[in-house]
């Protein structure tokens, strides 16, 4: 389904960027920069058009520049997207950001030189996405030159077409593309995937590329507008860990199913919490979670509510809260990002949020 | 397990056998020097909290550069050595030798494990003694020459800037993509190892041989002893 994916690329989340106060060096100050920021790129790519807007006023020094939602220093190697629907839980529009060209927080975020930095870990990211599907990165570090760069820059230009084309080079198929292949989609990717194949050619388990960003508030919440603002990257749990698909015949592995395999503690059946909590630590293979999520896929999505623990408030991909049912190759098909991550924001009210200590 | 059909990565279970033994073997081997100690991650209460989850520590060690003994690190320590006696000096890895232009500078290194590559990862800190951190252009200097040469392929000693997984600042970081392929082709020449079916117990430490070149961390010969 092209549809959905042209969507994705074609999102843009319009910003409103401020100067902060203490570089501005004239009066008056300068009005904010108005600019509309891909979901699916990244915000120092933005750098070139918001510089000349506020370079007459900016003190003496070199650029080092960084953005700021609400005092948070904002990690430019995520996705613009991603970064909105987590931190911004009710959409602003536009999204007020505060824009630093001094004063890099070097102790807390990455150093970051511009556009071959944003460049380069997009390309690990895929490294390590090819890797988790295809179990080695040759394709991508094989890559020709002219190949790579026309990779790069669809991607900057958000070029879905040139884009499909560059990487179906990469035979990045994923597993459970059995659905993307029912589809009625017109594909011209080409896909493949070494996961196993039942007689019909299609596939049935694999790992997915997914990274998961959980928060959790303590207090319920009814609208998005009460939800409290996450002013610290301590609240957020990032879990950069891909989901295992074990295909069983006749049933379709759920975005819900992808979501409990990565978070199996909190999605414990009432009926099945002594078994749970007598599994050995250390026995525990990454393969464990997913399996009694397989295991349980018979249940009724309504009974896999959760333990007195946790509550799942909301399940954010691409600015839409898509139905946990939906079958999860769909979701990974359409709302992946070009580096072939599936970015998921997940919100869940908990009895007690305790934030860990730094190191 | 079966080391033939093996693709050279290891689960998280088998990562905490792996480092449980590296921290006991390396305690026993060289108690003179600072040990490897297991740091467990506090988290949230909504991750899954029956999963051990940490990393292995070693910090505030002084690798020195080592460019004159390049020759002895190009080659895998063979178990059939048994001249001793010129290995104890490499037991004592805060053994001092500066050149005119060296200053000295601390390492902190972490093991961490990769659920994506399903192998160990290295990030590590360099920092003067007065704890300021050194820039890259200056770390290169001090790693030792080998490193830059083609025997440590690029491809898997590409360093990054990357935030720890843990303690969420930069750190740098060993590009973890070819780790599987080169500890399969090491255990595969080693045939005892597939016989011992101890293959996971020295998965680190051999893991760690290799990498550590990169940084300069000599690993005592004793590690490598299967007896």
């Amino acid at each position: 389904m092209m549809e959905a994916q042209k969507y994705v690329w074609e999102g843009a989340i319009p910003l409103q960027i401020h100067l902060h106060e203490s570089e501005v060096t004239t009066l008056p100050p300068p009005l904010p920069a108005l600019i509309l920021a891909p979901r699916i790129g990244y915000l120092p790519l933005l750098i070139p058009h918001i510089k000349p807007h506020f370079n007459s006023t900016l003190p003496p020094g070199v650029d080092t520049v960084w953005f700021e939602y609400k005092g948070l220093p904002l990690k430019w190697y995520i996705p613009t997207g991603v970064l909105f629907d987590l931190l911004c839980v009710e959409p602003e529009r536009p999204w007020n950001l505060t824009v630093h060209f001094r004063g890099y927080p070097g102790n807390i975020l990455i150093p970051c030189e511009g556009e071959d930095s944003v460049k380069w870990s997009f390309i690990n990211s895929l490294k390590e996405a090819s890797y988790i599907i295809n179990g080695n990165c040759k394709n991508v570090m094989n890559m020709s030159q002219p190949d790579q760069v026309e990779l790069w820059h669809s991607v900057f230009n958000g070029n879905l077409e040139a884009y499909l084309k560059v990487s179906s080079k990469l035979k990045l198929g994923t597993a459970g593309h059995e659905y993307s292949a029912n589809l009625n989609s017109g594909s011209f990717v080409s896909r493949q995937s070494t996961g196993d194949t039942d007689a019909t050619g299609q596939v049935k388990t694999g790992r997915v590329p997914v990274r998961l960003y959980v928060w959790g508030v303590s207090e319920d919440f009814d609208d998005l507008e009460d939800a409290p603002q996450i002013d610290s990257w301590d609240k957020i749990s990032y879990i950069n860990r891909p989901v295992e698909i074990h295909g069983e015949e006749g049933k379709c592995f759920t975005l819900l199913d992808a979501v409990k395999s990565l978070l199996p503690e909190h999605f414990q059946y009432k009926s099945l919490t002594n078994e749970e909590s007598s599994k050995e630590e250390g026995e525990d293979e990454q393969k464990v979670p997913s399996e009694e999520g397989g295991e349980n896929l018979s249940e009724d999505v309504e009974s896999c509510y959760p333990s007195d623990n946790a509550e799942v408030k909301l399940v954010r991909i691409q600015g839409i809260e898509p139905k946990l049912e939906i079958p999860f190759s769909w979701v990974v098909h359409n709302l992946m990002n070009p580096e072939h991550f599936l970015h998921i924001c997940v919100c869940l009210k908990v009895s007690q949020v305790k934030i860990p200590s730094d190191g | 397990m079966d080391i033939s059909s093996w693709d050279g990565t290891i689960s998280l279970a088998e990562f905490h056998v792996a480092a449980r033994a590296l921290v006991e073997k390396w305690k026993r081997v060289s108690s003179a020097s600072p040990p490897w100690s297991w740091v467990s991650c506090p988290k949230q209460p909504w991750v899954a909290s029956h999963e051990v989850e940490g990393y292995l520590s070693l910090e505030n060690i002084i690798l020195v550069s080592i460019k004159e003994e390049h020759d002895e690190l190009l080659s895998f320590p063979q178990k059939e050595e048994t001249s001793c006696s010129d290995k104890e000096e490499s037991i004592d890895i805060a053994t001092l030798s500066q050149s005119d232009r060296d200053e000295i500078c601390y390492y902190d290194l972490h093991i961490v494990y990769s659920a994506s590559y399903r192998v160990p990862v290295l990030y590590f800190r360099v920092y003067y003694s007065d704890g300021e951190p050194l820039e890259f252009e200056d770390i290169k200097k001090h790693l030792p020459a080998h490193s830059a040469k083609t025997l440590l392929d690029s491809k898997w000693t590409f360093i990054t800037q990357e935030e720890h997984p843990y303690l969420k600042r930069p750190w740098y970081k060993l590009h973890p993509c070819g780790t599987g392929e080169w500890m399969k082709l090491l255990f595969q020449g080693d045939v005892s190892l597939a016989r011992n079916g101890a293959a996971i117990e020295v998965y680190l430490i051999s893991w760690l041989s290799f990498v550590g070149q990169v940084v300069g961390l000599r690993i005592p010969y004793e590690m490598l002893n299967q007896l």
